[in-house]
């Protein structure tokens, strides 16, 4: 067992009042487990990210219990999470092209960085060489600049800086979304390569595009509104979705194949509701087509067959 | 790297041939004719004649009777032989030997003032973004220091050091009393005299400083390489040293915008604290319309101004590996 969340609670705090943008999450990411996290903007995904490694100012902690590897994760110390980060929880952000100090050659940076946590850069400088020809860039990166790399270069130089400790477990948060295509799939394939390999353990990909997360997940995790609607396997999120929000996420993805020019591509209805005072029950109720009586209540997320959860009425 | 710097020497070649012309033109564009000037001003005209006969010499001796064009080469031609005229105020010493005298004290007072101001400003600035308690004190003090101008600054504490308290001197470069020596009495005066301009010019660059690298520091300590780095869990020391180095570069821009501004603060300093620098020399030279008193300075402190915009050039490329990268290329 890589990952176990449970009750997870994280709120930011605003002059009007706390937002729940996660609202007890519970989920296991497996050993060897690419968990895809999806949902559209302001479900709770990049919170969940940014809880795992580093809370920023904004966010507070306010119950719940991280345990990676059967330890205990002190997520809201920030001091005390500075051992776990690097080594045992690393973190590949969506700003990659930023991420790295501009005026700072880049295996200089990395030196600097290991030095820093208290590792010899002399001694991992021959692995780091190889994981750069495995991703396929030259070894003269490291004495070059930011800005003499491209935007994919340097995508594929934090993803390989990010795992030179080899950590339990990964967060990579829309490390794809500020690529091309071409871009978007070499880091993909990166990902699904460092994990065969073994360089991560797990690996939790968190992205807003539905396709990107089945092409290398294994397992999917939907989020609405804070909360979890769904986990599954890759193949059974897109092929046989059981809560309505999926389903309803499934059905606005094009189709190969299929023409738009008569019919609209499907939507959903409505939008989320807001996290400053979040109605009870179910959160999709008010644009859920199958909503009744019954989910006024809170429905619980459970295991409805191995590996898939819900959290529906319905479903159940 | 040659390629950039010879660029770069030209652009300040012609900068330099610009403002020496324009420092040539300007006197000889003003209404009035000098010589016509300082005859009428010695007592009325009762002998044409002889009036005549002695404008003719002083046109050839100023070298104005030759076409203007003659008159702009042998300006060059002397300023290559060092030779910047005699001054009228001072006469029959050579412009070159009264800015030269001026010039140490000028320096002293200029250099010190502008590289410890930018030095602990940035210092004192890049706490007071970490430190709540100083950036309290540090942000309003930094803005009352410099919106303050310089003259005002050096009038109050010329006031309230010398005058009320009278720790220091307000006047002159060393004691009325003495003459210049190499001993301790006239090195402690010179240090006494000296004080009070260079903490006004100091205390006004300082606030500035200190502003410009506070807020620089936040950007940075916010920026994404900083987040990158911490959610690695590398130490606060780490981030805030690259916070710091990022965030001086602009500041060493700021240093070369604020140059001619500093010059300009030094000459009104100057002038309120009678400090025989070449500010005092500007204010005097006006006085008294020695024109080619004024121009020998302002060919000083534009020359000056020029060199240490260019040694700001060269150090610039040193601290941001951007600008080298950019010259050689970037490879992909």
């Amino acid at each position: 067992m890589s990952l176990q969340v449970d009750g997870l609670r994280v709120r930011y705090r605003t002059l009007r009042g706390d937002v729940h943008a996660l609202d007890g999450v519970t989920f296991e990411v497996a050993d060897g487990e690419i968990m895809g996290l999806v949902g559209e903007s302001g479900c709770g995904k990049t919170t969940l990210a940014k809880s795992l490694i580093r809370l920023d100012g904004r966010m507070q902690y306010v119950d719940g219990v991280v345990e990676l590897d059967g330890v205990k994760l002190p997520i809201d110390d920030q001091h005390a999470m500075n051992r776990f980060r690097f080594t045992q929880i690393s973190f590949v952000p969506q700003y990659a092209m930023s991420a790295l100090n501009p005026i700072r050659k880049i295996g200089k940076m990395i030196a600097e960085l290991l030095e820093s946590r208290g590792f010899d850069y002399k001694s991992i400088q021959p692995e780091l060489e190889r994981r750069l020809d495995l991703v396929g860039l030259p070894r003269d990166v490291l004495r070059r600049y930011p800005i003499e790399l491209s935007g994919g270069m340097k995508q594929r130089t934090v993803v390989v800086v990010s795992t030179l400790l080899d950590p339990s477990l990964l967060v990579a948060d829309e490390a794809t979304s500020a690529l091309d295509v071409s871009n978007q799939k070499a880091v993909a394939e990166t990902l699904v390569e460092f994990r065969d390999r073994r360089f991560v353990r797990s690996v939790i990909v968190v992205t807003h595009d539905i396709s990107l997360g089945y092409q290398i997940a294994d397992t999917i995790m939907v989020m609405y509104a804070g909360k979890q609607a769904e986990k599954a396997p890759a193949e059974v999120i897109v092929n046989s979705p059981r809560h309505p929000y999926t389903q309803a996420l499934m059905s606005s993805l094009p189709e190969v194949g299929v023409r738009y020019e008569d019919r609209r591509l499907a939507g959903i209805p409505g939008s989320p509701p807001p996290l400053l005072n979040p109605p009870s029950g179910c959160r999709f109720r008010d644009r859920c087509p199958l909503a009744f009586d019954q989910c006024a209540e809170e429905p619980p997320f459970v295991e409805i067959a191995t590996g898939h959860s819900v959290a529906c009425w319905k479903a159940a | 790297m040659g390629r950039y710097f010879g660029r770069k020497s030209i652009v300040y070649a012609l900068t330099c041939i610009v403002a020496v012309t324009i420092n040539w033109l300007v006197p000889r564009f003003m209404p009035g004719d000098p010589v016509l000037q300082m005859l009428i001003s010695r007592g009325p005209d009762t002998n044409p004649e002889q009036t005549a006969v002695i404008m003719d010499y002083y046109n050839r001796l100023f070298g104005f009777d030759v076409p203007l064009w003659q008159q702009y080469l042998n300006y060059w031609g002397a300023l290559f032989k060092g030779d910047l005229g005699v001054s009228v105020w001072l006469f029959p010493t050579p412009v070159a030997d009264v800015v030269l005298r001026a010039l140490p004290y000028t320096l002293g007072l200029l250099l010190p003032a502008i590289l410890l101001s930018w030095f602990l400003g940035n210092k004192v600035g890049a706490m007071a973004a970490r430190r709540k308690w100083l950036d309290n004190s540090v942000l309003p003090v930094g803005y009352v220091l410099t919106a303050t101008p310089y003259m005002w600054l050096a009038i109050l504490l010329a006031w309230s050091l010398g005058i009320v308290a009278g720790i220091f001197p307000t006047a002159g470069g060393y004691g009325f009393d003495l003459q210049p020596a190499v001993s301790w009495e006239f090195a402690s005066s010179l240090a006494m005299h000296w004080f009070l301009p260079f903490l006004s010019l100091f205390l006004v660059a300082f606030g500035g400083w200190a502003i410009g690298m506070r807020n620089l520091v936040i950007y940075e300590l916010e920026s994404d390489y900083a987040n990158y780095l911490a959610a690695l869990g590398a130490p606060p020391r780490l981030i805030r040293r690259y916070a710091f180095r990022n965030a001086i570069l602009p500041q060493v821009t700021g240093l070369a915008l604020q140059l001619g501004v500093l010059v300009g603060g030094s000459i009104l300093t100057e002038v309120v604290f009678a400090y025989p620098g070449l500010g005092n020399l500007v204010f005097q030279a006006l006085l008294h319309r020695d024109f080619f008193l004024l121009q020998g300075v302002v060919l000083f402190i534009v020359i000056g101004v020029l060199v240490a915009n260019f040694v700001i050039d060269v150090v610039y490329v040193l601290v941001d590996p951007r600008t080298r990268a950019g010259m050689q290329g970037v490879s992909a």
